[in-house]
């Protein structure tokens, strides 16, 4: 077994210094959130442009800001908008730019039970210490005709940066006064209670094997696990499941996205919208030194505005409205590359 | 002195219980060992492929994914690691055991203790702080580097143990001789003391070659072939972790087979290290 | 003498002087060089860590050490958690290390044969040099579930105490700790075989000719003539457990809290250091974290400092991978 080690270990070397020779490695590190469309996007771009590699690192939507601001790789990615004050202190000027749109849902382990309703209000509480059992009315009266076990809820969190516990927290601040005063929003907070798992892929771990959790991941990675996440009620009034056609209408009542793309549109007001929805960016420098790298990164740009955007309905993420499509094909050319 | 029948079976009785409890002791830790080895023996060796040593890692929730990358990653990792820790451990350690008689030693040793105490996630903090972040890039040679920081006192403690066992007879023959101190050190001390040396040097290595935490902050991780040493890497224990924590059946599957490929070369080396060892000296035993 | 004088003024006259100069020269200033290497990097961490957590140290003061908060959108740090953490993991995994790691020691150097000792000492020693992942990984399936079901059963007959209160979740504090539990007991065990076999036999046999039973030489004569030594094991299994990582972040459940409950999930200073520190987004945050860092540091450096004292001379690693 050993010399099989040996052998794919000197097979390796000769590889390593072979493909070195050939390919552009771009690095980029962030958001957890958008990880399967991303390591999708970058394995098929990869394919088409054999020369191009585009390494990106799930490590979270805080150490995408963080890394990109101290210069350590080549572009970030965030679900969580970066503060005016973060922008102010890059050396060089970063733009946001929207990728994809996802949703985050409540996802539960309780034996036997496949669907839930969850009010903001208790969601709100769950995640305060308010609400520590199952059986609470706050979510019974949401869901009759459930048995609900006496049990104690286990709330899971993000131990790690997250963008993902931005756009929770940035819900969760505006349905609850008491949130946003006690808790606020960012991406790390001072969970009142809970567990922390490392990733969308830690939470969405923990939650798999610990009975009576609750966790909040992005929509893709309760499917790929097959866990049951619930509805969530949204401001008009309706109990809403994540789904593609929910969260293009979260995005679609979003009036004037500013031209920098920051924007919010959790608890949107559509009728059928889905409350805990989010546009994800990319954070790209708008000056990049080395001229293979920020081409390759441009050429990835455009794919992922043309080609890109068709791969991500499979994996349950929605593509970005045509008219912003259009929009950012245009910011791009703020990008300078070289010199 | 005849002891009173009933005080002296109490007190065997005591000494045997005392003694089942130490070898229950004994037996539980070695139950430990043979567990920990079969379980992932048990779980990795199912997950061993040919995939899993000639394939990049799979898309998210896409089979067929390998760890190619984070062998060779891990290798050249700990080849800069070598290169970094070995000459300061080796030559480090010749001085000590040489010349070193005073109190500048005695603050090199002190200072090789605390370095030795350093958690390994500190050393990766100060890696970043000074390698990674003004150079601009995650890379091999920052984790390599900050895995031969580790090496580096247990390579001159074991150097230094060595050459200090080397019989002051060989040293004076030798400088009787006329030759002069380096030819005695370089030529006939260090020799007759290397089959030490170099299974400290390999324990070392052995060591850092699981090591997690400082890899996090200096190489990343990587998708794909690392090309050069300047660019981020994936490594072993960076993807079994990242793998194990993830709640993919297909990487915790992964996960374990690298475990085992992990295991085995670490102890691998540890045994070959013993090996040698022993059967330099004279003693009996394992 | 004279003559062996002559003969050696001779030689000398006789043999190139210039060469031998210059080769000691070199090999001597080039190994002090890295030998003082070594003392340039271990001032260089410790400065590192110093400075860049002046920020925090200067908003927090000393305060940083007991207060209990961590919160990165307030910007109010406080470490005491963490402390807590790893004191009440480390001094729970030495809880449970040292008796068995002391039980079997006894049982190798005294009760075995000499053979069979070694060649089983070989073994725990291998138990050493496993890392810290792949401990790691079998606690995160194994251990992990097990606890969940053993801490049930504890609840059930004593959830009363407060220690055992609260919800289970498998992962948690006592989890990680029996986890550490099992990495330092191979560092125990072949320290303390070691200084156990050092004990001088006369000291053993005049016990035993006093009429002791084995035990008791053990007990009153063995282990007192050895506790300096023994003690030396446990601070440099303290150590080793005190920088333990990743082992600990995958089945510690993260949690900044203190909790009387040994069930509840917790934090220690390394595990939040590798969970947050490359993702700290303001300065201050992360100089909080680098002020952890160097918390620990002291500590460590703290304990190391008093195992040497007490062990001395520290174990080659062929006997202990130290």
């Amino acid at each position: 077994m050993r010399q099989r080690v040996w052998a794919a270990v000197v097979f390796g070397l000769v590889l390593a210094v072979v493909a070195s020779r050939a390919a552009v490695l771009v690095t980029g590190a962030g958001a957890t959130f958008p990880y399967p469309i991303y390591s999708k996007w970058f394995d098929e771009f990869h394919k088409r442009f054999s020369d191009l590699q585009i390494n990106y690192q799930s490590i979270g939507s805080g150490g995408g800001i963080r890394q990109v601001l101290d210069g350590t790789i080549d572009f970030g990615a965030t679900d969580g908008p970066m503060t005016d004050e973060q922008l102010a202190s890059a050396k060089i000027p970063i733009l946001h730019l929207p990728t994809v749109l996802g949703a985050v849902v409540p996802t539960f382990n309780l034996p036997g039970i496949e669907r839930l309703r969850f009010t903001p209000e208790a969601l709100a509480a769950i995640f305060l210490g308010k609400v520590t059992k199952w059986d609470d009315p706050a979510i019974a009266e949401a869901n009759p005709g459930v048995k609900l076990p006496s049990q104690a809820l286990v709330p899971v969190h993000r131990s790690d940066g997250s963008g993902t516990t931005y756009i929770f927290t940035d819900y969760l601040s505006k349905v609850s006064p008491e949130w946003q005063k006690t808790v606020g929003r960012n991406t790390s907070v001072n969970w009142p209670v809970g567990l922390g798992g490392k990733g969308n892929e830690g939470v969405a771990g923990l939650v798999k094997q610990t009975p009576n959790s609750i966790g909040y991941v992005e929509l893709i990675y309760a499917l790929q696990n097959k866990l049951p996440y619930g509805d969530v009620r949204n401001r008009a009034g309706k109990f809403v499941q994540a789904s593609l056609d929910s969260v293009t209408a979260a995005a679609a009542g979003a009036e004037n996205i500013p031209d920098d793309f920051r924007v919010s549109i959790t608890d949107a007001p559509a009728a059928t919208a889905y409350p805990i929805a989010s546009f994800t960016w990319l954070l790209v420098p708008t000056r990049i030194a080395d001229a293979d790298k920020g081409a390759a990164l441009k050429k990835f740009l455009e794919w992922m505005l043309s080609d890109g955007q068709s791969l991500a309905p499979p994996l349950n993420y929605a593509p970005l409205p045509p008219a912003l499509v259009t929009r950012e094909r245009q910011a791009l050319s703020k990008i300078t590359v070289g010199g | 002195m005849t002891p009173t029948a009933g005080s002296y079976r109490r007190r065997r009785f005591v000494e045997r219980v005392m003694f089942t409890l130490a070898g229950i002791a004994t037996a539980s830790s070695i139950g430990i060992l043979i567990f920990l080895l079969g379980y992932i023996a048990v779980h990795g060796v199912t997950a061993l492929s040919l995939d899993f040593f000639t394939n990049l890692p799979a898309p998210v929730g896409e089979p067929g994914g390998g760890m190619a990358n984070a062998i060779v990653g891990s290798a050249k990792i700990l080849l800069v690691a070598a290169l970094v820790g070995i000459p300061v451990g080796f030559v480090g350690g010749i001085y000590l055991a040489e010349y070193g008689r005073s109190g500048l030693a005695f603050w090199v040793r002190y200072a090789a203790d605390v370095l030795n105490g350093v958690p390994s996630i500190v050393i990766g903090i100060t890696v970043y702080a000074l390698i990674v972040r003004p150079f601009g890039h995650f890379s091999t040679l920052a984790g390599g580097f900050a895995l031969g920081l580790m090496m580096i006192p247990v390579a001159l403690r074991s150097t230094e143990e060595f050459l200090r066992l080397v019989p002051s007879s060989l040293r004076e023959a030798s400088l009787a001789l006329g030759a002069p101190t380096w030819v005695t050190i370089m030529r006939v001390v260090v020799p007759a003391g290397i089959r030490g040396i170099v299974t400290g040097l390999l324990l070392a290595l052995a060591r850092v070659a699981g090591e997690t935490a400082p890899l996090l902050f200096t190489a990343l991780n990587n998708r794909f072939w690392s090309p050069g040493w300047r660019a981020p890497t994936a490594s072993l224990p960076v993807m079994i972790f990242t793998y194990a924590i993830a709640p993919y059946d297909d990487w915790h599957r992964q996960a374990w087979a690298g475990g085992l490929v992990l295991l085995t070369l670490v102890l691998g080396a540890n045994i070959l290290a013993r090996l040698l060892m022993h059967g330099g000296r004279a003693r009996g035993g394992a | 003498m004279e003559a062996l004088g002559a003969i050696g003024v001779r030689r000398e006259a006789k043999l190139p002087v210039r060469p031998r100069r210059v080769g000691d020269f070199l090999l001597r200033t080039g190994s002090l060089g890295l030998a003082l290497s070594v003392l340039a990097i271990t001032a260089t961490i410790a400065t590192v860590l110093f400075v860049q957590s002046r920020q925090a140290r200067v908003a927090f003061g000393w305060p940083f050490l007991w207060t209990s908060v961590w919160d990165p959108v307030a910007l109010r740090f406080g470490a005491l958690p963490f402390i807590y953490g790893t004191v009440m993991t480390t001094f729970l995994a030495l809880a449970i290390a040292v008796p068995v790691g002391l039980g079997a020691a006894i049982c190798l150097a005294e009760l075995l044969p000499l053979r069979i000792a070694d060649g089983l000492t070989f073994l725990i020693e291998l138990l050493v040099a496993v890392p810290s992942v792949v401990y790691g990984l079998v606690g995160v399936f194994v251990l992990v579930p097990a606890m969940r079901g053993l801490e049930t059963t504890i609840q059930g007959a004593l959830g009363f105490i407060p220690l055992f209160s609260g919800p289970i979740y498998g992962v948690g504090l006592l989890t990680a700790s029996v986890l550490l539990a099992v990495m330092v007991v191979p560092f125990i065990i072949a320290v303390s075989r070691e200084v156990l076999l050092a004990v001088p036999e006369t000291q053993r046999e005049a016990a035993l000719a006093l009429g002791a039973t084995r035990w008791e030489m053990v007990r009153h004569v063995v282990l007192p003539y050895a506790r300096a030594g023994i003690l030396g094991s446990i601070f440099l299994a303290l150590a080793r457990a005190l920088g333990e990582t990743m082992a600990v972040t995958m089945v510690i459940g993260n949690r900044p809290e203190v909790s009387a409950s040994l069930f509840a999930p917790a934090y220690t200073m390394a595990a939040v250091l590798a969970n947050e520190f490359t993702e700290a987004t303001d300065d201050v945050y992360l100089s909080a974290l680098v002020e952890v860092a160097l918390v620990l540091f002291a500590i460590t450096v703290v304990v190391n400092g008093i195992a040497r004292l007490l062990i001395g001379r520290v174990p080659r690693p062929g006997a202990a991978n130290t």
